[in-house]
Formats: structure tokens, sequence, C-alpha cells
């Protein structure tokens, strides 16, 4: 085929023009905008060099609350999540009946819609759990959704419910390319299956952990649908997350230009994050 | 032996009660769905007393469901088809043409994955806004542009894999390169492309915050956005919001049952790359 510079632009223009538009020339255009004092989205915006930064740093409360909030129930849920995800692998890989069955129970809420797995979850903490505590006598039970730490914990449980069965998909498909030679030897070698689990199981699904963790936490980290429809940050914006808040300092309070500049701030934080574990992943791989 | 069976026994009892406990939440929702708001607010758990459908006809038309749903889908097609055949088509040059250009091209459209949609949200909204495509077709444009990295990853890492001498083969025939592209590089694509189209799909329909900015409008409203808008309207009325949420999410139950095999497969390749 002749390479001629021509043909390599027509194949990759089309692609590359609403990649640019919808993606770049707005991003760049964020971090201007992160210097200005927009408040509307047709209005002007005027320069206002880093007043934003200061007084997102400085002067909001909100801001950082969100930010420790995210943080920690990212960490909760990566946690979570994916020893869920690992315990679910290893069962539906033993030769057992209906595997396919649970494969799908776990699995297919992960299918399920952000907005759709909050409203189906609001059911059932206010009126599921209001039964159920009826029902059993107790009483922590009713307005699950009303108290800060019940309603921080019900995130945590939409987000495991949603997201195990995805990771559980990844590990098993690791778990099956370990060679079975291996277990087997350990086992003539009187290995029990607590000491394969540990010495070669665990060891040889690195790679697929470092993969799990980067995938939920960016999941987590960036969460919106679920925060909006469960909890929509109450109560009093205690279960507020970051994108929730950007969300809300633009739309409620008119405040585009703050709103930019803790988005800048977001990623730059979510670009830190994602090299240390980059860096780390790849660290640990070669030392195996 | 008999140590091993009993293991055996208990492991899949363990599954099945997990799995049930996995799935309670959609009985709680299947039972509520032919109660009336009374008996929801009387018991939960308690059975229905008869078996009412009326739930359904009245949320099927306050969704407008047959309307949502053909937007959705409409969406969904459209943006998955173009995105296939645009970012194949450049992952095909990306990797057959070794210049610096194609390489610094590459990196730039995999970095962007990084970016989080709260960034670049506002003034998209501002833009689309001024080039008056806050539209049905404007938001598979966006689509494409959103969508571009993950698809154009996932194409260059398999063909990667496709000899080159193919493409020369059909050169030395007198092919050019469209005609390369579409009669050979393609057909061979297919396995990559269901993976791609699974993976677009499975965002693009569940997704609610891009269609809330930029088409919000009666007419205009896909399925998440329907429900929501739904929700706002009737929040206290359980009865019609349970046969509602029903009825959203059987399309996506359906749809994993038909593809299960594919939908694991993407998964796990998509996790990879």
């Amino acid at each position: 085929m002749k390479k001629s510079k021509l043909t390599f632009w027509l194949f990759v223009i089309p692609l590359l023009i609403p990649f640019l538009m919808v993606v770049i020339w707005p991003a760049i255009n964020g971090i201007y905008y992160s210097l200005t004092d927009w408040n509307g989205i047709g209005k002007d915006a005027t320069f206002i060099g880093l007043d934003n930064y200061v007084k997102v740093l400085t002067n909001d409360a909100g801001f950082f609350s969100a930010f420790r909030f995210t943080t920690i129930f990212a960490v909760v849920c990566i946690a979570i999540i994916n020893v869920m995800g690992f315990c679910l692998a290893l069962l539906v890989t033993q030769k057992l009946k209906g595997v396919t069955f649970m494969r799908g129970a776990f699995f297919v809420p992960n299918l399920i819609g952000g907005v759709l797995l909050g409203f189906i979850w609001q059911f059932i903490f206010v009126q599921g759990f209001e039964a159920i505590g009826k029902f059993t006598g107790i009483e922590g039970l009713s307005g699950w959704l009303s108290d800060t730490k019940t309603a921080s914990i019900g995130l945590v449980i939409v987000v495991v419910w949603q997201l195990s069965g995805y990771m559980m998909l990844i590990y098993v498909a690791q778990l099956q390319n370990i060679p079975q030679s291996l277990i087997e030897a350990a086992q003539i070698d009187g290995a029990s299956a607590l000491r394969r689990l540990i010495s070669i199981t665990l060891p040889l699904m690195r790679p697929a952990f470092t993969i799990g963790i980067f995938l939920t936490l960016s999941h987590t980290f960036k969460l919106y649908d679920q925060n909006l429809t469960l909890t929509d940050g109450d109560p009093y914006g205690s279960t507020e997350m970051v994108a929730l808040n950007i969300y809300n300092t633009a739309f409620d309070f008119d405040r585009f230009g703050e709103a930019q500049a803790k988005a800048v701030i977001f990623l730059i934080v979510v670009i830190i994050i994602s090299s240390v574990q980059l860096y780390l992943g790849k660290r640990k791989e070669i030392e195996m | 032996m008999n140590k091993s069976k009993i293991v055996h026994i208990f492991l899949f009892v363990l599954g099945c009660l997990l799995a049930l406990f996995y799935l309670s939440p959609m009985f709680i929702l299947v039972n509520n769905s032919f109660k009336s708001l009374k008996e929801i607010y009387l018991n939960v758990l308690a059975l229905p007393s008869k078996m009412n459908f009326i739930n359904y006809t009245t949320a099927l038309e306050k969704l407008n469901y047959g309307e949502s749903f053909i937007n959705s889908l409409c969406i969904t097609v459209t943006s998955v088809i173009l995105l296939i055949l645009l970012s194949s088509m450049a992952a095909w040059v990306m990797v057959r043409f070794k210049t610096k250009a194609s390489t610094m091209l590459f990196m730039f459209f995999t970095s962007a994955l990084l970016i989080p949609f709260q960034c670049v949200m506002l003034p998209l909204v501002r833009f689309m806004d001024k080039l008056g495509l806050m539209n049905r077709p404007g938001i598979v444009f966006m689509y494409i542009g959103f969508g571009a990295s993950m698809s154009l990853l996932l194409f260059h890492g398999f063909i990667k894999n496709i000899p080159e001498e193919l493409d020369e083969a059909a050169a030395i025939d007198g092919a050019n390169p469209f005609q390369i592209y579409y009669m050979i590089i393609l057909p061979l694509l297919k396995p990559i492309a269901v993976t791609v189209a699974i993976l677009n799909t499975m965002w693009i329909w569940n997704d609610f915050l891009l269609p809330s900015l930029m088409i919000n409008k009666q007419g205009w409203q896909t399925l998440p956005l329907k429900t929501y808008s739904f929700f706002g309207q009737f929040s206290k009325r359980w009865d019609l919001a349970t046969a509602g949420l029903i009825m959203v999410i059987l399309p996506v139950i359906i749809f994993y049952l038909i593809c299960q095999k594919h939908i694991v497969k993407s998964i796990t390749d998509g996790a990879i790359k």
C-alpha cells in the first residue's frame, strides 16, 4: 500500500474532529474559564486570575468535606469490592452445579444504570428496611437514609452490589489463566487448599488486582448518578461527593468559574493518583 | 473423598444463598409492583393480595415508555455503529503508519481517558449550545467524541496482530486503501468490534448526565432521563415507581440473557487493555 500522508489523515480525521471538539477544546477552555468570573452558561466571562482557586481552597467547607467523603468512600469501596469480587470469583470457578446462574446473579446489577440503582435502593432502604425493622424489632433499620452514618453505608452497599460482580468477571478470567499443573504439583507435595491459595493463586493474581483496584478507584472516585438518586448529598450535604458538588456549584449557585476551578483541581488529583498507581503496579509486576 | 463432598455441598448452598441475596432487591421490587400503594405501606414483604397490572399500564403511560425507549435505542445504536467504523479506520492507519505523528496522535487520544467528565462538562454545554448541537444528532456526535479513546485503544491492540502482508497482497492486486480497509480489514475485526459494541452500549444506554445537560426536552428524553423526571413527579408513589423501574430494567436483563457470552468476554477484554 502506498503510504501517503493524505490516506493517513483521511482515515483519522472523522474520529479526530468529534474528539477535538467534544473533549480537547472544552478541556482547554475549561482551564481558561476556571480563571474567570463566569456565572451563567450563555454569559460573558472576564479574567480574574487565580481568585476562584483561592476561594475554593481557602473558603469552601463544602468542597473540602466532599473531597474527604469521596476519598474515604473510595477507599472503603475499593477494599470491600475487590475482596468480595475475588471471593465470588473463587466460588464460581469451583466445579459446582448452577455456577452460570450464580455468575449471572452476581453480575447483572452491573448492567443497570446508576440512576436506576439509586432509585431501586431508595425503595429498599426506605420501605424495605423499615418493614424488616418492624418485623424483627431492630429499630436501627428505619430512617436509613436520613442518618449521616447509615446513609453513607447505604451508598457503599449500592456500589458494592453494582461493582463486585464486575470485579468477579475480571478475577475469573485471571484465575482461569493460572496453569492447572502448578496447582496439581503443589497438591502432590501435600499443600493444603489454604496454602495453595496463599502461595500460588494470590501471587499470580497480582496483575489482575492492579487492574481491579484501578477500575474500582476510577468508578468510585468519579461517582455521580448513584449519589444523585440515592441521597442527593443528604442529610445536610454529608454524603455529597466531588462530582455532585461541582455540578451543584455550577447549576444551583450559578458559580460556573468556581465550579470549573474545582473541576481542574479534581483533574489534577485524578492524574496524580493514576500515575502513582500505574507506577506502583508496574514495579510490583517486575518484582514477580 | 467424603470430606471433599461435604465442602462441595457447603459451597453450593453458600453460592445459591449469596445469589438469592444479590437478587433479593429485584424480588422485592417485582413483588411490590403488583400491589396498591396502601398495601406497600402496610407491609413491603407480604405477597400481593391479587395480581394487579394497573401499576404497569399507568407507569408505561407516564414514562412515555415507547417514545423514551426508541430515543434511547436510536441514540445508542447510531453512536455505537459510528464509533466502530470511525475508530477502527483511525486505529488501522495508526497501526500501519509508523511515523512520529501517528504515535503522538495515539498517545494524545489515550491520555484523554484520564479527563473526568466534570472537567469538560460546563464548557461543553456552552460550546454545543453555540453550535446548535443540543439535540439528538448532536448527542450522537458527542458520544463519538467521548467514546473515541477507549474504542481506538481496543481496535489498536487488535489490529497490531493482523499481519501487514494481507494489506500488501491486496495492494498488489490493485486495491486502494478504502477497498483494503473495507474488504480485508473490517471483516477481520468482528471479535473486537463485538467487544467495542457491548462496552459502548452499556455505557451509552445508561448514561444520564450528558443527556440531562443536552437533550432534556419533552419528546427527546432517553429512558434514564425520563425515569429521573418520573421520580421527581411521583416521589412517594412507590406503586408506580416499582413497576416503572422493573420496566426500565427489563431490556437490560433481556440483553444480558441474549448476549451473556459476549458480555463476559467484552468485560474481561476491556479491562485488560
